[in-house]
């Protein structure tokens, strides 16, 4: 059976504006930074959570041919690539706060909801991030039990 | 030629975003191309060509699909959801709920209450997909 997700995927336009996103304004630490030769091997993690990497890979040759490539940075550029990560902050108000201040480009701002606070934001790119403040587990429990 | 379509695809997502997030305001035109900065003209053009609908028909369907929501998950009256989701006349958001619903909002509130999910997923997959010529998805 597997035991972890260890690494995840997403596209990137640019890995260098990818590093001062993701690690400059988001405060999540490089990983990996690796030139592998044909690839520049980017991960990024949660610090302290360096078991849980996620690659930030650029669409192009020959890894996809130029039409291809062409398509999934317009398709990132809609917001189109299915492209989510979902992290967890333990205050999302104050996350959302510090993170706006930088300059981030929030979709909605930390609401309520019955499994916690959460809020969304769109990289440089198009990709669709959020981060929530899980509810305790009873505390999420009685909520839901409210919402019936 | 392809970096300029990605720039406009960029921005014009950023408008989108915005009608989602903020569909209770008296989002125009005007304001929308000021958020892709883009020229008023250029906007809807361009957004069409980008999301195959033009921004006021998306910002309506988003309204709609934020009712249906309100109307199964709060006890809120019609009148208070339609000002809630950005209509500034009842006549206008039945008439348009009923167009695209194929129902009227106190007849569509009668299915019943729904399960709690996950809010940018429900809103993502449950905005009517059109203008009434195919049925609105329904939220379980």
């Amino acid at each position: 059976m597997f035991n972890a997700l260890a690494i995840s995927s997403i596209y990137v336009l640019d890995q260098d504006q990818a590093l001062e996103f993701y690690v400059g304004k988001l405060g999540l630490e490089v990983n990996t930074d690796q030139d592998l030769g044909f690839m520049r091997w980017l991960t990024v993690s949660v610090p302290g959570d360096r078991d849980r990497q996620v690659l930030l890979q650029t669409p192009g040759p020959p890894a996809l041919d130029q039409k291809t490539a062409a398509q999934v940075r317009e398709l990132l550029t809609k917001g189109a690539t299915g492209g989510h990560l979902f992290f967890t902050a333990d205050d999302c108000r104050k996350t959302y706060t510090e993170l706006r201040a930088k300059g981030v480009e929030f979709t909605e701002e930390p609401t309520e909801r019955p499994y916690g606070i959460d809020c969304g934001l769109r990289d440089p790119f198009g990709n669709h991030i959020r981060f929530s403040q899980p509810l305790p587990v009873t505390a999420s429990a009685k909520a839901q039990e409210k919402g019936r | 030629m392809s970096r300029a379509v990605e720039e406009l695809n960029r921005r014009m997502l950023r408008a989108r975003d915005a009608m989602d997030r903020a569909y209770a305001q008296p989002l125009d035109v005007p304001a929308l191309a000021r958020i892709a900065n883009v020229s008023e003209a250029h906007f809807i053009r361009t957004f069409r060509a980008t999301f195959d609908e033009t921004p006021h028909h998306y910002l309506q369907r988003r309204r709609v699909e934020r009712a249906m929501y309100l109307l199964r998950a709060t006890d809120r009256s019609v009148t208070v959801i339609c000002l809630d989701v950005g209509f500034s006349s009842l006549g206008t958001f039945s008439r348009i709920f009923r167009d695209i619903v194929g129902q009227a909002p106190s007849a569509y509130r009668e299915r019943g209450p729904i399960q709690a999910v996950p809010n940018c997923f429900a809103m993502a997959w449950t905005r009517p997909s059109s203008f009434g010529e195919a049925p609105a998805q329904n939220i379980v």
